[in-house]
């Protein structure tokens, strides 16, 4: 009796010790990141888990430079312009894809879960000639055409298993009253579609943020850079010690609004990610 | 809830019932259907096929990337070639093959990794105690942060000299002296590694947590009647029924890592003990300027990635097949 109360105990403790493990290696790099980012420069060389003289001196040093303030915008105008252009074209190809039934409806289908598996450096070469050609080179134009490879299959086919799941009764109303497939989409689905375009917006969002490849190819001048290539840039005046500090506070600038965005909306995420199987 | 995406029957539509397809709307419909799919087909050939066929293309040129439009096709070259008594080319070149090892080395340990913590972390998740939504919110923190800032974070507490964890595990006795983690060629992999592992188990978690949460309540209940002891039940029940879900999720983390990029370029930049295929076509065709060679690579690296998707559902096919049910 006693040494099945005591295995029973000793299960009760490995289960929370692997909770408490897995929150630990989950959160604390972001949290050491965070107590770096308020560590003085010179205090780096001492390691500890809470900054004895804590400063904002790294975030003034960050928010002084004019390339990282334009790089935070550079990356908004990116991925906002990216999630708008995803959502309209894919909830009009969700549709299509989700209502109607035509010839070639598989292929499509096949087509955008190819591209949506494409190895980004399988089309850097044509890419770059494309949006040379376009001239959209170090521009944030050419960033925006260029993510729709990977946000928009993954917004059509998330929002495609969304629009199939509405009832039937409501597109039949709407056609007998005559109502074209345009006014269907925007008076009828488009209001039921809010949930699922906000998920796909997000996840499409957290892409186009994250994206370094391109960013990283097609820009050339810092004033043109997005956040993820402005840090995995970043350099100090001396050539020997990277600048910790600095980069710490850049990263958590830049990390946080996602993390919140995330937190709030997990649930969200969670549906829109398993509904598609596609990473963000 | 999780749509298995990658069988090649993909989503059935709705379509209306028979009595509303008089010829008429039917015709309208479907008129409409193309003109919707009109712009993002436009924009994916713009994005996707075109540019692909370029670099197709490109691998048989000598194209650089000043000039890209004055090109000279010179066949095989790029892949393969034997001039004066030695092999040139990609093909030849041993480099390129380390890149292909380190790729292949990277994915399946790297995925492999991920699979076992993920299912440990959905099983704790989807067991029920106080606090589990805040261990689910933390849980999801490592995939909300963007791939180059945890890069960056782990560079830090991997330094060499004021990284944290040379100085946990000398603290503990573990080592004697500090690692260089990322440069030392011996311990850079495995930090690549870790540093993906870290980022990307949150995601196959999720996945699989959304098959835990399907799974029928009652066989549980008859094996525990039964008195059947949990690890019995985890892998003559459990594993059984979400492996369909593991499967989505391997494919999706082995295209994501065959492709791996970003974590090696900022932790160890070009070291060639770390190179990635990415990387390796990445440097010809920008740093080197040799679009030429640069494309030969990417190409052989699409064909690399779709051979493995391919091989990887006909296997995954057979095996549900044989799996019975």
């Amino acid at each position: 009796m006693t040494s099945r109360q005591l295995s029973k105990l000793a299960a009760r403790a490995g289960f929370w010790l692997l909770v408490a493990l897995i929150v630990v290696v989950a959160v604390f790099p972001f949290y050491y990141a965070i107590k770096t980012s308020f560590t003085p420069s010179g205090d780096l060389f001492r390691v500890e888990l809470w900054p004895t003289r804590a400063t904002l001196a790294n975030y003034a040093q960050i928010f002084s430079q004019r390339s990282f303030l334009q790089a935070i915008f550079n990356s908004i105008l990116v991925a906002t312009s990216v999630v708008f252009i995803a959502l309209l074209l894919g909830i009009t190809a969700s549709y299509a894809l989700g209502r109607v039934r035509f010839r070639g409806r598989t292929s499509v289908l096949l087509i955008i879960l190819g591209v949506s598996m494409f190895p980004q450096v399988a089309v850097l070469s044509g890419l770059f000639e494309v949006i040379r050609a376009l001239n959209l080179y170090n521009n944030p134009g050419g960033l925006i055409l260029s993510y729709t490879i990977f946000t928009l299959p993954f917004t059509v086919w998330v929002l495609t298993t969304f629009m199939r799941q509405l009832p039937l009764e409501l597109e039949e109303a709407a056609i007998m009253d005559g109502a074209t497939p345009w006014v269907t989409i925007t008076k009828v689905f488009l209001p039921l579609m809010w949930p699922a375009m906000a998920t796909t917006g997000l996840l499409a969002f957290i892409a186009a943020w994250n994206e370094f490849l391109f960013a990283l190819t097609f820009t050339l001048t810092d004033s043109q850079r997005t956040v993820p290539v402005a840090i995995a840039l970043l350099s100090g005046g001396s050539a020997y010690e990277l600048p910790w500090a600095p980069i710490m506070a850049a990263s958590v600038v830049v990390t946080v609004p996602l993390v919140v965005l995330v937190i709030i909306f997990q649930r969200r995420i969670v549906s829109g990610l398993t509904a598609g199987a596609v990473k963000g | 809830m999780s749509t298995p995406v990658t069988e090649s029957a993909p989503i059935p539509a709705r379509p209306l019932p028979a009595s509303y397809r008089s010829t008429k709307v039917r015709r309208q419909r479907v008129r409409a259907a193309w003109l919707f799919l009109a712009p993002m087909l436009v924009t994916l050939a713009m994005v996707a096929g075109w540019p692909l066929l370029r670099t197709f293309y490109f691998s048989f040129t000598d194209a650089s990337l000043s000039d890209m439009s004055d090109t000279l096709f010179i066949g095989l070259e790029n892949y393969l070639v034997y001039d004066d008594g030695r092999w040139f080319g990609v093909l030849a070149d041993p480099i390129w093959w380390r890149a292909v090892w380190n790729t292949v080395y990277f994915s399946v340990v790297s995925v492999s990794l991920e699979v076992v913590f993920g299912v440990i972390v959905a099983l704790v998740l989807n067991a029920e105690f106080k606090g589990r939504t805040l261990v689910r919110a933390a849980v999801l923190i490592p995939w909300a942060i963007p791939t180059i800032v945890s890069a960056q974070m782990w560079a830090w507490m991997l330094n060499d000299q004021f990284g944290i964890i040379n100085h946990l595990l000398m603290a503990l006795g573990i080592i004697a002296s500090p690692i260089a983690w990322t440069a030392d060629a011996n311990y850079s992999m495995w930090a690549v590694i870790m540093v993906d592992v870290w980022k990307t188990t949150p995601f196959v978690a999720l996945l699989v947590l959304a098959a835990l949460q399907m799974l029928p309540k009652d066989c549980y209940e008859a094996a525990e009647v039964d008195g059947i002891h949990p690890v019995k039940v985890f892998f003559r029940v459990t594993l059984p029924l979400i492996t369909p879900a593991l499967m989505v999720a391997v494919i999706f983390r082995l295209l994501d890592a065959l492709r791996v990029f970003d974590v090696i370029y900022v932790l160890t930049s070009n070291s060639t003990s770390t190179m990635s295929m990415s990387i390796y076509a990445r440097q010809q065709l920008v740093e080197f300027q040799d679009v030429g060679y640069g494309s030969a690579a990417s190409t052989l690296l699409f064909l690399i990635i779709a051979l493995a998707t391919i091989a990887y559902l006909y296997l995954g096919r057979k095996q549900l097949q044989l799996g019975g049910d």
